[in-house]
């Protein structure tokens, strides 16, 4: 579920953010920015010397004040983008009301604060109860709401064991009765994590911001010389530039605009991820997703509907339809598996055949073993009727077992299976005694419209590798059908570790979702593993992100989400360095003019005065960030083109775009400042 | 430390095992070639006239005066065509000493060839070469020239343009550079000096 | 701009074109020890010796640590060899007139102006240097720093290709077999070349030529304490003085040429360098010159894309740099073309162009021509003068320069040059594919950030550092030949020339004081060696790294988009930090010749 994010000038959050931009002006937190610590710096001389000036005391306060407002500016884009992070986060945060754990202890139970729980306490929940913590259900079996977290109303099931023991702290038993073992410590827990981080208290650079910080201090220090040398320069050109003006100069040159909504563009980036309910341990996160290629998809939920259906029931020579569907429905009627279900309800519809209370005929189930791959049922002797063994199971396992009891595997029944494997189905072959039935056709639906997600997928150089516990037939024919570039049949977990490190071996960056326990080492592996939600602690812990949601189909959008994140930074900042060029046009003349009048035609915006165009330039560079707050929190659209495409898109939009702007802009702004005789 | 020893003593060694190579194999090796195949050329593509004295190089310019001779360009090489000392004006386009020594060429040109006030000048006239060793004028100026020669001669302009002509360096396989006069053999021929290389 | 020059364009671009690939594939074998060349025959003895006197193994491969540290060495070294000869040429062989040592500063700019492949002359070269100075002091450089700029590129283009590698290559092998099979050989064959259109060769004393008109000059007066005799009325008493002979310089110069000009040095055995009818006696010889001075960086870029088995990379990479060469061209010719008004308003004929400051043979579009390769490249050869170019005209060279050299550029500095701006070009439009930026599959990170931006700085700092400091200060201007905007141009050339390692100038400067030898001496070698270093650290940092392979998702570095996106980041990062003190030098002084204002 994707949470509607806040309008984009939300009251709520704009509010505090004015507040914030205000309490962001401390220069220990400045400085963290240099580019805004810089412009900071030049605002403050700036109003100093409008306080020296003796003539154009006006022109200075005015460009005091929108050297200011440039700060403000950039300082209010950040809060805002932590605004909406916060938003968010409150909201998650009401989950997390005081509670008070029954923790256990010597097998005795007492009351105390959740607070006060540490790593490895077994508390008991019980119905109405919230979770106190993240933990592992190490007892019993309940229904959870988890309806604070992932907005989603249905109850899910929690029991000890399986792939699906973690709890979520602020979440809230409906049934039943858990023990759980707590596993993470208060402000440690992904919801507190993901809370920090949105917050900005715990945002630490990512990677690639660092790199960023770094281009955008160097061409600052470069702009810096260029500035302090001109006085120089101007003292032998007999012209002299005053410190106001060469601020001007130097704010305008220096790429305030990326430096102001830099970070403003990785927190929204986070928030994006949030709104789809997945939780980032870090930022760096976010920004791998954005670089992964190969795509390790588990085939199940991601590319098939949830399960395989039975469709069709194939019976061996001289065996009547009924007969199999019969045995078949009988040795199904304990299975809980959606395939399971799906043989009775396939028997049901075709031959009538009733699902029988076989609990009353003595039956022995036989449930399904990694050992036997077999799952039936045996009838004992009674009443007459002849014992019965039935089972179900994949084709090697019941040709071993027929085997066993001295019988014969029809060839006409391997036809059938190979027939529907190639075809994509799985098939089941039924057996009585040693007497071998026919085969069941179990067929996966492939969802509508992944193929054309993994085509765009393809056009952005990302590998899609379909991973399923099918037999190679059956996983190249759903492949082919989903259209992924490669797939991995009868996967085990060791097999899938293997397989993310050989990518990574040759250079490629891995993402893949996992649920299970043994899911963790490749979780870990992955440059970036998806835990689901439903999953097991274990998994949770692995994985540097975790899905709310348990929707394996998220993985893309997170890829999306990474990729959109860097676009935006790349095109903000690729339009801030554009945009010096149109400053150089308005300002350098301005300079110039009083010495030289000659240089009249390099005026070539026919900037009102000297005065004027200085002015614009600084006010455009301010206003210019305020513009492109929306941007920078929506992100800049992401296409799937292609490199190629979408470099020559955004290099128009935003590099074309960002030298031709700023002279309409500058224009437009001269034109009204002379209009109010502002200078 | 050991490795700073050995690369220093390496450093040391490919300097001078280079020195040798470069700088003394390789031009001996040039100049016993150059001396075997372009004795003339490596030489400095001297003139020398009957008598085996020394008159110039054709490669190099020489300061002429008076009506009799055409006159080479401006030369800001020592005091002039000083081939032991070659250079430029470095006047810049906006300079006053430029723009005075210009105004007073342009005039002392248009005096000497009898030329108008509103005639304009050729451009390499009244301006000095980069090496202020220019061999050449453009043919322009030769023409302009080639009436008073003729006249302080007493020759036909006919004759004195066809020695012109005789001594134009057309450019280079047809298109590279540009055609130019070259003074000094133009006025050895003017004056029948006859001249041979050595 | 008339025909015959957009043929001699043309014929220029298509020589050059022809000459990349094969000198690209002769590059691969020279700087592949495992390679053969033609040459092995001859020069495998000589090479072998070399190794065994040097002490060096050459299968032992450098870290850019240890490759940095030899070439640091080696051009202290034979830095210090070269100053040692310049002041004792008095007691060294080879010096028929007789010269006297150089000053301690000018000593010490020459060295460091020939060690850091500058070759700016504070000096002119036939009236102070020994043959044995040129030959051996100066020459050793012209050959050396341009091997050493070519083994750097090297290195830095093996880390581009290699991955997971700790290794550069071995400095001493690179030094050697550039030297022995690449420089040696060709410039042997383009000495004689120059030698049969007239260029010099031989060891013989200054010749003396009687004059066929003597002529009258006046000069100073001097006592005889050789000071000038100055009159009542404070000036220097003139006579007249007939002069009857011409002294016509001499020397060993063709083979000094050959290597200035392909190993981009520039440093002319005569004053007037290109200019001086011996040193570039006929437009041929001007032609194969100024290819010369790209053959080995056109010939890098083909190297680049074979090495990194991209070849559409060195041909983006090509096109970048044939794209600025020619709009430099252009603007050049035309600025030369139109002429000065004020002259023109004088009297000097339109058609002629600008002419002051260069020779007939050459005539406008050649001039222009040359001083665009020449700053181009960080040759620093001229056959013009271009403090006599028109503003625009001198422009063109001082923003060439300020750009960083990178137009094909010094042999090997162009190429690393320019692949800094390749990774800041991949850096901040990389990310605008939605990927953390790739180069050829190398993820750009911080340090590789901070390692180019760090080249960038130095170059920034030294000359609007030095320039600025001159601009204000007593000595600084006490060395202009030009007032006005034209003398900011003089200062900020000189160090632009300096710190870019051209060794052009607005030669009207007086360069030859201590303060103009020291600073930009000082702004030679951080120019050099402070730009290599971090260009070196990225190199080592691009060798380490693993190899994404290519996908769609790449971020291109081939075709026009990339041909674009190089361009911008080239104007746009490495440019516009210059504009401000340009707009004060050249561009006011473009106005202000209109308006007909002298200075």
């Amino acid at each position: 579920m994707t949470q509607k994010p806040p309008s984009l000038f939300d009251w709520h959050i704009v509010r505090p953010a004015i507040g914030n931009s205000f309490r962001k002006l401390d220069p220990r937190l400045m400085a963290k920015n240099p580019v805004m610590f810089v412009t900071m710096v030049g605002a403050a001389l700036t109003t100093v010397a409008a306080f020296a000036a003796l003539t154009d005391r006006g022109f200075i306060i005015q460009l005091a004040v929108w050297l200011w407002f440039t700060v403000l500016f950039a300082n209010f884009a950040e809060a805002v983008a932590e605004g909406r992070g916060k938003a968010q986060a409150d909201s998650l945060r009401k989950a997390r009301k005081e509670t008070v754990a029954r923790r256990l202890r010597n097998s005795r139970e007492e009351k105390v604060p959740a607070t006060d729980l540490v790593k490895g306490d077994l508390v008991v929940c019980e119905a109405n109860d919230v979770i106190p913590a993240d933990g592992e259900v190490v007892e019993g079996i309940a229904s959870v709401d988890e309806a604070a977290i992932t907005g989603e109303s249905a109850p899910v099931i929690r029991e000890s064991g399986g792939d699906r023991s973690a709890v979520t702290g602020g979440t809230r038993v409906i049934s039943d009765r858990i023990v759980i073992r707590i596993t993470m410590e208060r402000g440690h827990g992904f919801l507190d994590r993901m809370i920090a981080m949105v917050e900005g208290a715990k945002r630490q650079k990512t990677p690639n911001e660092i790199a960023l910080t770094i281009l955008l201090s160097a061409l600052t220090i470069i702009f810096m010389l260029v500035c302090v040398t001109l006085r120089p320069f101007g003292i032998y050109s007999h012209t002299s530039f005053s410190i106001p003006v060469l601020v001007a100069l130097l704010v305008c040159l220096i790429p305030t605009t990326i430096g102001g909504l830099l970070s403003a563009i990785g927190i929204s980036g986070i928030d994006r991820l949030i709104r789809r309910n997945v939780m980032a341990t870090s930022g760096r996160a976010v920004e791998a997703a954005g670089d992964v290629d190969v795509l390790l998809l588990d085939k199940t939920g991601t590319i098939t509907l949830g399960n395989r259906m039975a469709t069709a029931f194939v019976p061996a020579p001289k065996v009547q339809p009924e007969q199999l569907a019969d045995a078949a429905q009988l040795a199904s009627l304990a299975d809980e598996t959606p395939e399971g279900r799906s043989i009775v309800v396939l028997a049901k519809q075709q031959f009538a055949l009733r699902g029988r209370e076989v609990a009353q005929a003595h039956a022995k189930f036989v449930p399904f073993t990694a050992q036997t791959r077999m799952s039936g049922v045996d009838f004992p002797a009674v009443d007459g009727q002849p014992a019965r063994t039935i089972r179900k199971g994949a084709v090697d396992a019941i040709r071993i077992h027929v085997d066993r009891l001295g019988g014969q595997f029809p060839p006409a029944v391997s036809a059938s299976v190979e027939e529907i494997s190639r075809a994509g189905g799985t098939p089941l072959v039924v057996a009585e005694g040693r007497e071998v039935l026919g085969v069941v056709q179990l067929k996966d639906v492939v969802k509508g419209g992944i193929r054309e997600r993994f085509a765009h997928l393809r056009k952005m150089g990302i590998k899609t590798i379909m991973i399923t516990g099918d037999n190679p037939l059956t996983a190249a024919a759903i492949a082919a059908e989903a259209g992924v570039d490669d797939f991995m049949a009868q996967a085990t977990p060791e097999a899938k570790l293997k397989r993310i490190r050989e990518e990574q071996a040759n250079g490629h960056l891995v993402a893949m979702t996992g649920d299970g326990t043994n899911d963790a080492p490749a979780l870990a592996q992955a440059d970036v593993g998806v835990a689901m939600n439903t999953g097991t602690q274990a998994a949770r812990e692995a994985g540097n992100m975790v899905d709310l949601d348990s929707n394996p189909t998220k993985l893309i959008d997170i890829v999306e989400i990474g990729k959109q994140m860097l676009i935006t930074r790349g095109s903000l900042t690729t339009f801030s360095i554009a945009n010096d060029v149109a400053k150089y046009f308005a300002i350098i003349p301005a300079m110039l003019m009083a010495t030289f009048p000659g240089i009249a035609p390099l005026n070539i915006m026919r900037l009102h005065s000297p005065t004027s165009a200085i002015l614009s330039a600084v006010i455009f560079n301010a206003l210019i960030i305020v513009a492109l707050i929306p941007l920078a929190l929506r992100g800049v659209a992401y296409k799937p083109i292609g490199a190629l495409a979408m470099l020559q898109r955004n290099l128009l939009i935003y590099g074309l775009g960002g030298i031709l702007v700023p002279f309409i802009g500058i224009k437009l702004i001269d034109l009204v400042i002379s209009a109010l005789k502002l200078a | 430390m050991n490795n700073l020893f050995s690369e220093t003593r390496a450093a040391v060694l490919a300097t001078l095992i280079l020195a040798i190579v470069c700088c003394g194999l390789y031009p001996l090796v040039v100049f016993g070639i150059a001396q075997a195949v372009f004795p003339n050329k490596a030489n400095g593509s001297l003139i020398v006239d009957k008598n085996g004295v020394v008159r110039g190089s054709r490669l190099i310019g020489q300061q002429f005066s008076g009506q009799r001779y055409f006159h080479s360009r401006p030369s800001a090489a020592g005091k002039g065509y000083d081939a032991a000392n070659s250079g430029g004006s470095n006047l810049g386009p906006t300079s006053r000493a430029l723009a005075i020594v210009i105004k007073d060429r342009v005039a002392a040109y248009r005096k000497e060839n009898g030329l108008k006030a509103t005639d304009s000048v050729p451009a390499d006239a009244v301006t000095a070469s980069g090496s202020g060793l220019d061999p050449d004028i453009s043919v322009r100026n030769a023409q302009i020239q080639a009436a008073r020669v003729a006249k302080a001669r007493g020759m036909s302009l006919q004759e004195v343009l066809k020695l012109v002509r005789a001594n134009t360096d057309e450019p280079d396989l047809g298109f590279l550079g540009e055609p130019g006069v070259n003074v000094l053999e133009l006025n050895l021929a003017l004056d029948g000096v006859t001249t041979g290389e050595n | 701009m008339q025909t015959s020059g957009w043929l001699q364009l043309a014929a220029y671009i298509a020589a050059l074109l022809a000459i990349t690939k094969p000198m690209g594939l002769y590059l691969m074998r020279v700087l592949d020890a495992e390679r053969k060349t033609w040459l092995d025959p001859v020069l495998k003895p000589l090479e072998r010796v070399t190794y065994r006197v040097l002490g060096v193994k050459p299968d032992r491969e450098q870290d850019w640590k240890q490759y940095t540290l030899a070439m640091l060495l080696f051009s202290l070294v034979s830095c210090l060899f070269t100053y040692a000869i310049l002041r004792l040429q008095r007691y060294l062989p080879l010096n028929p007139q007789h010269f006297g040592p150089m000053s301690p500063d000018l000593a010490f700019n020459t060295a460091v102006s020939f060690t850091t492949n500058t070759n700016w002359q504070n000096y002119g070269g036939e009236s102070t240097l020994s043959y044995f100075s040129q030959m051996v002091g100066l020459t050793l450089h012209n050959f050396v720093s341009a091997a050493v700029g070519i083994a750097l590129a090297a290195a830095l283009v093996r880390g581009i290709a290699r991955h997971s590698a700790r290794t550069l290559g071995n400095f001493w092998v690179d030094l050697v077999r550039i030297t022995y099979y690449l420089l040696l050989p060709i410039c042997l064959g383009f000495a004689v070349f120059l030698v049969s259109q007239g260029m010099i060769q031989n060891f013989k004393p200054y010749t003396k030529a009687r004059l066929l008109r003597p002529y009258t000059v006046s000069v100073e007066k001097k006592a005889a304490n050789g000071a000038a005799l100055l009159g009542a009325d404070g000036k220097p008493v003139m006579e007249e003085q007939t002069i009857k002979e011409q002294t016509i310089a001499q020397g060993p110069v063709a083979s000094q040429v050959a290597i200035k000009m392909l190993g981009t040095n520039g440093g002319g055995f005569m004053n007037a360098n290109a200019a001086h009818p011996f040193e570039n006696p006929t437009p041929l010889s001007n032609l194969v010159q100024m290819l010369s001075i790209f053959v080995i960086g056109s010939g890098l870029t083909y190297y680049l894309g074979r090495t990194v088995k991209n070849q559409k990379h060195g041909w983006a990479v090509w096109s970048v740099m044939t794209t600025l060469f020619l709009a430099g061209v252009l603007l050049a010719w035309w600025a030369e073309a139109k002429g000065n008004p004020i002259h023109q308003r004088l009297g000097v004929a339109a058609a002629g162009g600008n002419m002051e400051g260069k020779e007939v043979r050459f005539g406008i579009f050649n001039s222009a021509l040359f001083a665009t390769i020449t700053t181009d490249a960080s040759c620093g050869a001229v056959n013009s003068m271009h403090d006599s170019f028109t503003p625009l005209g001198g422009f063109v060279p001082l923003f060439n320069i300020q750009l960083g050299e990178i137009i094909f550029g010094g042999v090997g500095a162009g190429l690393y040059g320019m692949i800094v701006f390749v990774v800041l070009a991949v850096f901040i439009a990389g990310l605008m594919v939605g990927r953390t930026p790739e180069y050829l599959g190398k993820k750009i990170l911080a340090y590789d950030v901070k390692m180019a931006m760090l080249a960038l700085l130095v170059l920034c700092f030294s000359i609007l550092g030095f320039a600025a400091w001159a601009a204000v200060s007593k000595w600084g201007l006490a060395g202009l030949n030009n007032a006005g905007p034209h003398g900011l141009s003089e200062i900020l050339y000189a160090f632009s020339s300096g710190a870019g390692n051209n060794g052009s100038a607005f030669a009207g400067l007086s360069g030859n004081t201590p303060w103009y030898n020291t600073t930009i001496g000082l702004s030679m070698l951080i120019g050099r060696f402070l730009m290599i270093i971090p260009i070196m650290a990225l190199a080592g940092s691009l060798g380490q790294k693993k190899v994404s392979p290519a996908s769609a998702g790449s971020f291109p570095v081939s075709g026009g988009t990339f041909v674009v996106l190089l361009l911008g980041t080239v104007l746009l990062i490495g440019a516009l930090n210059f504009l401000p003190v340009l707009a004060l030098g050249p561009i006011v002084e473009h106005f202000l010749m209109f308006q007909g204002k002298l200075f």
